[in-house]
This record gives C-alpha cells, structure tokens and sequence, in this order.
C-alpha cells in the first residue's frame, strides 16, 4: 500500500501565532483518516494547505506524488474537498448544483444525477440548494465533492451543526464512501465521531500533533481508569468505598455513585454478588481522557 | 456542458431566480422611463393657453377658438416667451405684417403640437380666402433645439441602467461567493480562472443586452414616442463595453468590501453621484463648467454621450469609437485595480 498523503514538518503563521507548528504525518491508500482537535487547534489550516488552498510557511507537503501549491490542475481532478461553509451557486437546484461541479471536471449530467441519488438526495434533485436541511446539504455538499470520482477525499468538520440522526447517516455514508477504496481525511472536533469512523487519527491541540495512532490503540494505552456507575443510594459511599478497594475513587452526585478503577473485575464481581447489577453502567476510557491525559485540561470542543 | 457555459448558465439561472437583483436592474429603470415619459408628455384635454402679443388677425377674426385656446394678452413679446418657458403659457404669438409667429415650448408637447396644429389650420383656411397666399406660419421653439425629452432621457437611462446592472452583478457575485467559499471551490476544482471570469462576463453581457432590448421596445411605444435613428444598433458595442467598465468597478468595490451590504453601498455611492455628474438624469448643458470638465473623467459620461449619438442623434457608426476607446481605456485600468484587490478568500 503507498503512502497517499505525505506531510512533513509543516509550519504555518498568522502574526505571532503559530497556527500549524510543526506536523508531520503520512496517509496510507484507503484509509480513514482523522485529525481531532478543538477549535482553534490549527485542524482547518493543516487540512487547507494540504488541499492546496494555503501557502505553508515551512514544510512539505505531497498529495499523491504531487505537490499541490502552487494551484497544481494535474492533482485537482484526483482530490475531492467538501469545505467547512456548503458552497454552492447561489438559487440552484440540488441537481443544477452537481452537474455545475460535474462540468467543471468534464464529467456527464447522467454520472452527476447518479451521485445525487448515492447521497440519497433524489427525491430533493429539484429543490433549491438554500431550502435544504442542514444534513441534506451536507450529503450534496459531499456529492458534489465526490462527482468526479477523486482517489481522495477531504472533510472539513463535516458533522458540525447536524442533528444526531443526520450524523449517523452521515456516518453511514462516509463508511461506505470510504469502503470503496478512497482515502478518505476528514477534521473534526467530535471524539466519537473519530472514535467511530477514523482507522487512525491524529489528535491536535496548539498547532501540534499531540498524539498519533488507531484510537482503540491510543485509548488503551492511556491504561485510564474505568468508571462504573450505580444510582445512587443503591449502596451507601463508605461501602461502595469499601467494596472497591483503597485504589479506587467514589463520587456520588446526588443521581449516580460513580466507582473509578483501575480493576473493574472483582468490583463488579462483589457488586454482581450482592445483586447490585441492575441499572449498572460501566465505561472505559475513550478519546475524551485521553486528551484529558495529553493536555492536562478538559475536553471541549 | 463546458465549464463555460454551465457556469454561465448558473449566474444567469442565479440572477433570473433572485426577485430582487432583477427587479432593480430591469424593472426600476424602467420605472424611471416611465416616470420621465409620464411627466414630460402630459396628454391632458384641457384648454391650451397661449399669450398672444399685439393683434393677430386670424385670431381676433376666427369663432369659436375658445374651446381649444386660453387667449391672454400682452404687449411685450420678450416677457411673454419668458412666461412660456417658465411653462405658464404653451406658447405665444404674433403678427408682423404677413408673418405669424409662433413661440412654443418643448415641455409640454401635446398642446404645442395642438397649438401648432390650430394655427396651421387658421392660416390654411386665411390663405384659401385669398390667391396668391399672403400669410406664412413660422413655428419656433423656445428652448434650443436640443433632442426631445424621451430621446434625450432613453440613452441616458438605459446606460445606467447597464451601470447599475453590471457593477452590482459583479460585485456581488464576488463578495457573495467568497463569503461562501464558492470561489475556493472553484478555485480547487481544474477549471481556468479565465472561464470563470469570462463566464461572469457572459452573463453580465447578456443580462444587458436583455435590459437594452426591454428598454427600446418601451421607449418606441407610442405613449413615450422614442424614435430611434438609422444606426442605433452601434449601440450594441457601447453596451458590451460599458457592462465590462462597470463590472470592473463592481470587481473593485467587491474586492473592497468584505459583505454584500457593503458590497452594495460602495457600488451605489460610485454609480449614483456619477450618474448625476455625468447626466444621465438630465443634460449638463446648464451645469457649470467645471462640473462639465469633471463629467470627462467618468466612463459614464462616455457612455451617454456614445448611445446619444448613434441612438438618437443619428451620428454614424463610426462616431463611437473615440467613446468607445476612452471606455475601454477605463475598463482596462479599473480592471487592473480590481486583479491587485482580488481575494479567493477573506482571510
């Protein structure tokens, strides 16, 4: 498998701050690729240079062999970019839209109606892009960014402001877009979303790659705590306390008693002994602590 | 589709679809022409009235004048023409031996031509009472003979109507798509900025040529009485030359501004003064004659002067081409301003 995307020490400024300082990373053919981070972290900046929108002040950058600044028209027919604000000409029809895009890449109307119905958008063909819910003109956003069929697709935070049905279809469809054989590197500031769909991801935070790997990797390294949490009442403090051992951490808020620890097994054996199983959560440690563990502060997007 | 006629054909689809754009670029000067043709063509059916000066003889003599004219006296011919053009009076009259004279305004051309029209008549029927014919009609208009209101207000409308459609079309195209990343995408797909911008230039392009045909067809109605001269299809070049000076101002205004409100604000603060200044409204005849010398320096001034000519003043083809160099001239260097002010994005 080569390597799609090749990103070397790439720094870029904007007066005195360093938007991206120093990033490196490498995007294998067909992966799914993540970069996570909260707002500000100098994401949308790494991912705009790498489409070649942006100029890097330092770095290199290699998208599929090619370099993409300056404007390269020999890449652009291979890479697909569905951008943070749903482009599109002002009072056109979902449909209008596609085959505008499709023409720009010499591609046919019949292929751009056909992407249209991928997305699931045929019956809405005939209505104007402004009058779409916000899930809908996402999917034609990505429809019209997949039309011409790239080997590589960008997104930019392309959940954001979605209800959480239309997230989980969204979801679906970048999947199935990805199952395809696409690299597919999305930004986003959601954890579960790259804990959901990313084969890998990148975590971000003051134009740095903090962290690097599959996020089921990055969490158990994190060798966290794991949180099991009971009603409260269910079992009084000190002996919940008790129960857990010395190790462990109990906090009761008035609606869950929450039993952090890093040996889940025996506390829910005991808890499991004395039929205290119903109603029980138990969560182990997820992207959102493991920022917590590289960043010192709350996750917040 | 090629790129160029897809995107072309997504402005047009944009700019027809948007209630508002084309309501001001077609239908609100037109709400002028008419507004000016209204007003200035009165078809009122009352009494004409007219100043006779000293006696005229086919006045005192005929019957039954009074039903079409209002006849008042006065004995100074100087103040009465002074009262004409003030518009108190449609005309005026006098005798001088054989000769009748008439004194008639162009504001009110109805009851100029109704008086003119009487006094031919009047003078017919005295000269067939006796042979040879003694009497002759000279008919004179007060002010100069500068063009009729309609034939002096369509060229000049229609040319800001142009301005205003191309400036505020490329403008707002620009501002609009940049806020909404529309030109990044453009920009990141493999199209050449060239068809973008000719595209826009297309569509602009036809937009006013629509305009200009809407225009002229209203004008020649018979209520407004536009008649054009022989080579008022010269007219054509003016308009492609003028909509692209205008979009290169548009270009500069949007390049400027970061909204489409200030887009709009920018845009009209260019294109109304200059309009005024350049006399577009009315003739700069009576302006003084700096504002006269300062009118050279906008291409609107260029433009009126260019359609007056070929549209109603019936110069030749070959009369716009100083007009029409000076306006590219202008397009070319405003263009320039607008390629050094051009951001694909507001970062």
């Amino acid at each position: 498998m080569g390597q799609t995307i090749i990103v070397q020490d790439l720094r870029k400024r904007y007066g005195d701050v360093h938007a991206v300082d120093g990033v490196s990373f490498s995007v294998e053919q067909g992966e799914f690729f993540g970069i996570l981070g909260p707002n500000g972290a100098g994401k949308t900046t790494t991912l705009e240079i790498i489409e070649g929108l942006r100029q890097a002040d330092a770095g290199t950058v290699e998208v599929l062999g090619m370099s993409p600044w300056p404007r390269n028209p020999r890449l652009l027919p291979k890479i697909g970019v569905q951008l943070q604000a749903s482009s599109f000409f002002e009072r056109l029809t979902a449909r209008e839209q596609i085959r505008t895009f499709a023409s720009l890449y010499g591609i046919p109307a019949r292929k751009a109606d056909e992407m249209l119905t991928v997305v699931g958008l045929e019956d809405k063909a005939g209505t104007q892009s402004e009058k779409l819910s916000g899930g809908q003109a996402q999917r034609l956003s990505i429809a019209c960014a997949l039309v011409h069929d790239p080997e590589v697709l960008f997104l930019d935070e392309p959940s954001a402001s979605l209800d959480p049905q239309a997230r989980r279809n969204l979801w679906d469809l970048l999947r199935s877009i990805n199952s395809t054989g696409r690299t597919v590197v999305l930004t986003t500031h959601y954890l579960d979303e790259a804990e959901s769909l990313c084969d890998r991801v990148a975590i971000m935070d003051h134009g740095k790659i903090l962290e690097l790997g599959p996020p089921a990797a990055l969490v158990r390294g994190l060798d966290s705590a794991t949180h099991i949490s009971l009603a409260t009442g269910v079992v009084a403090v000190a002996a919940a306390q008790e129960l857990a051992g010395p190790d462990a951490t109990v906090t009761d808020d008035g609606v869950s008693l929450t039993i952090a620890t890093r040996t889940p097994a025996p506390v829910l054996a005991e808890l499991a002994e004395r039929n205290l199983l119903t109603g029980i959560q138990v969560r182990g440690a997820t992207l959102e602590d493991v920022f917590l563990h590289l960043t010192g502060r709350e996750y917040r997007a | 589709m090629s790129p160029f006629r897809s995107l072309s054909r997504a402005m047009l689809l944009g700019f027809v679809r948007d209630k508002t754009s084309v309501f001001f670029t077609i239908l609100f000067p037109l709400m002028f022409l008419v507004l000016f043709g209204a007003l200035l063509t009165n078809q009122g059916v009352s009494k004409s009235k007219i100043i006779q000066v000293g006696p005229v003889a086919v006045l005192d003599q005929s019957q039954g004048l009074g039903e079409i004219l209002d006849i008042t006296r006065r004995n100074d011919l100087a103040a009465a023409q002074e009262e004409v053009r003030q518009g108190d009076f449609v005309a005026v009259v006098r005798q001088e031996g054989d000769r009748y004279q008439l004194f008639y305004t162009a504001a009110d051309q109805v009851r100029a031509g109704t008086v003119r029209g009487v006094f031919g008549q009047l003078i017919g029927q005295a000269n067939a009472a006796g042979v040879p014919q003694r009497f002759t009609l000279e008919a004179e208009q007060v002010e100069d003979k500068s063009l009729k209101v309609i034939q002096y207000v369509t060229p000049g409308l229609l040319s800001w109507a142009i301005s205003m459609g191309a400036t505020f079309g490329a403008a707002m195209t620009l501002v609009t798509w940049r806020q909404k990343k529309t030109l990044r995408r453009l920009r990141l797909a493999p199209v050449r900025t060239t068809t973008v911008v000719s595209a826009r230039v297309g569509a602009s392009v036809a937009i006013a040529l629509v305009q200009t045909a809407i225009f002229l067809g209203v004008a020649s109605l018979p209520m407004f009485g536009l008649r054009l001269s022989d080579y008022w299809w010269m007219c054509i070049p003016m308009v492609i030359a003028g909509t692209l000076v205008f979009m290169a101002i548009g270009m500069v205004a949007g390049g400027v501004a970061k909204t489409s409100e200030a887009a709009a604000g920018i845009a009209n603060l260019i294109v109304l003064p200059m309009a005024f200044l350049s006399g577009t409204f009315f003739p700069l005849d009576a302006a003084p004659a700096w504002v006269r010398t300062v009118s050279n320096i906008f291409p609107m001034k260029h433009l009126n002067e260019g359609m007056l000519d070929v549209m109603v003043r019936g110069q030749g083809p070959a009369s716009i081409l100083p007009e029409l160099g000076i306006i590219l001239g202008f397009g070319l260097v405003i263009g320039l301003i607008a390629v050094l002010l051009f951001r694909w994005d507001d970062v």
